[in-house]
């Protein structure tokens, strides 16, 4: 089963749910894994300790153009959608950008020539590390300023591979990075906090996990921090409240020096398995009782 | 003309409410909200808006059934596996469709179609400062780097037309695509962090990120008294790295009540230590 943790706001508590949800799982002898989406700003290591097992690159093929056999004849350049062929036919030149390109492949169709070749760019890099418990986080980080980070999320998700319980932190907004993760996911949990920002970035979160079609429920992090306009949203929508978490200055403190909660505080460990426990329940529930016709997204 | 862009790498730092006390101080200026998947400052700045457009994010690919021999060379040739064999047909998968067209020109039976999908829209208006251009993504829609680009040219258009030669731009978090076009020709960087590791951690992504484009920077620690410690060594990395550091904001109930009446903190709470802080630093900006 994989679980996506996200939130269109950043900041609200992603990755706080993520790792307490592993913490708690790894030691109830879940077979887990941690993957950490988030690969533009990826924080779980930051922690959840563990010993590197291995770190491979993730790369994607960015064509590059013979100048001795090229005829400038400019079909690579109509075929890229995305404007990372330059192509300036008087002068004949013509230049890849290579930031640009998304590695559809579409140029070397293109190109009758055979003046186009693939190489490999690198865009960032999969680390796993075995945690105390045993059981593995897989982090994506993405090289600073690489356009997109999807393809690392890809593989990240792949490489968790189809355990009992797959964690995913997701990163934040609700645009391709998010997308990539949760449409590989079964259940996601919406991360928000109870002020009107959280509100409006929940709603937009909600909308488009819905038209993913993926069943969700929503976390209000910092209860008692704002007012009470996002439950009674929630309740209008029937979309289930799966916890509240207090808004407690222990928990920002734990936090920012990098600690669990539930490592260190037997309420809020009794807290996050509650919250597993309902989340493995009403994934259970739903998958027996409205089994999603086999459709194409 | 001067333009500054507030970032963070980490979500949730503070960029936006400082970016509406920022815009609410000192001369007329254009603000441009580029978090357009969590476009939150219109509601601090409660602009009236004037236009609206619809904004097209891109194309996705869809085969017509009717016309689909089955052949199969549009699965073989994507590369962002978009396309599924179902129940003996061949369906595009919207969200895993980057837009690429090459299934369309491919396609022997003149099946496949591009369709537009135009539900963002991107909007310009007045504020009680100034004008405003803020954007929204539609749920699922990709390409959110390429909205922000459009927001920043709105931006720019409407800076040259009243006359205005300040901008200020609320980033989105990250490093990548939206980051980079939030940032694309500004003149000043303000890295807004909070003292938690994590935040740390991002704050020294999003430096390289700067220097990458040599974009001159500063920092501001908001919330610095939650942790004193990390803030501390926050501190002392700026000093290392040279980064001048523009403010250490505390953690006031002021800041959250402000942001509860959608209100800029310096705006409903002048008097505040947070309120006092930003005016320091907006000093410090517009000095430089």
């Amino acid at each position: 089963m994989k679980i996506a943790i996200g939130s269109g706001k950043g900041g609200t508590g992603k990755t706080f749910v993520s790792t307490n949800l592993f913490w708690v799982a790894s030691r109830q002898g879940f077979d887990c894994v941690l993957a950490d989406c988030d690969a533009e700003e990826p924080n779980a290591a930051e922690f959840i300790s563990g010993e590197e097992k291995r770190v491979e690159g993730v790369y994607r093929q960015v064509p590059v153009i013979d100048p001795e056999k090229c005829t400038f004849c400019g079909r690579c350049h109509d075929y890229c959608s995305y404007n990372a062929i330059f192509y300036l036919p008087e002068r004949r030149r013509i230049q890849v950008f290579a930031d640009l390109c998304h590695d559809c492949g579409a140029c070397s169709y293109a190109c009758r020539e055979g003046a186009i070749t693939e190489h490999p760019k690198l865009l960032g890099w999969v680390r796993e590390m075995v945690t105390e418990t045993g059981r593995p986080l897989i982090e994506g980080r993405a090289e600073v300023g690489v356009y997109s980070p999807v393809p690392i999320i890809t593989r990240v998700i792949r490489e968790a591979g189809s355990r009992e319980l797959v964690l995913l932190d997701a990163p934040p907004g609700i645009s391709c990075p998010f997308i990539a993760t949760a449409e590989r996911a079964d259940y996601v949990v919406l991360v928000t906090e109870p002020t009107p920002f959280g509100l409006h970035d929940l709603q937009l979160s909600a909308a488009t996990v819905r038209h993913l079609g993926t069943p969700f429920g929503v976390v209000v992090n910092r209860a008692g921090l704002g007012d009470e306009a996002i439950y009674r949203w929630l309740e209008g929508e029937g979309i289930p409240l799966l916890m509240e978490i207090p808004y407690d200055r222990e928990i920002a403190r734990a936090y920012a020096e990098g600690e669990v909660i539930s490592a260190v505080d037997d309420r809020y460990r009794e807290v996050f398995s509650r919250l597993l426990a309902g989340i493995v329940q009403r994934k259970e529930m739903g998958s027996r009782s409205s089994a999603r016709a086999a459709r194409p997204k | 003309m001067k333009q500054v862009v507030v970032i963070s790498g980490k979500g949730g730092t503070g960029k936006t409410s400082l970016s509406a006390a920022l815009a609410t101080m000192g001369d007329q200026l254009v603000v441009a909200d580029c978090d357009v998947d969590a476009a939150n400052l219109h509601q601090l700045l409660q602009p009236v808006d004037s236009s609206r457009r619809l904004f097209s994010t891109g194309a996705k690919a869809e085969i017509d059934q009717q016309r689909c021999t089955r052949c199969g060379v549009c699965m073989d040739a994507c590369r962002f596996h978009a396309i599924r064999f179902l129940d003996d047909s061949y369906f595009v998968s919207e969200t895993a469709c980057d837009g690429c067209r090459l299934c369309a020109r491919l396609c022997p039976a003149g099946a496949i179609s591009m369709v537009e999908s135009n539900r963002s829209y991107w909007t310009t208006g007045t504020f009680r400062n100034g004008w405003m251009v803020h954007a929204r993504l539609a749920p699922g829609e990709e390409n959110s780097g390429k909205l922000v680009n459009e927001v920043r040219e709105q931006t720019r258009r409407l800076s040259v037309a009243e006359g205005v030669d300040t901008v200020l731009i609320d980033g989105p978090p990250g490093t990548g695509c939206p980051a980079i076009s939030a940032m694309s020709g500004a003149d000043l960087a303000l890295l807004v962090t909070e003292p938690s590791c994590s935040g740390f951690h991002d704050l020294k992504r999003v430096k390289k990120l700067v220097d990458g484009f040599d974009l001159p920077s500063a920092a501001v620690i908001n919330k610095y008294d939650l942790n004193e410690r990390v803030a501390a060594e926050i501190e002392t990395w700026c000093r290392h790295e040279k980064l001048p550091l523009f403010g250490k904001i505390p953690f006031e109930p002021a800041v959250v009540e402000a942001m509860l009446q959608c209100r800029a903190v310096t705006e409903w709470a002048p008097r505040s230590e947070a309120a006092g802080e930003i005016a320091a630093i907006h000093r410090q900006i517009f000095q430089s």
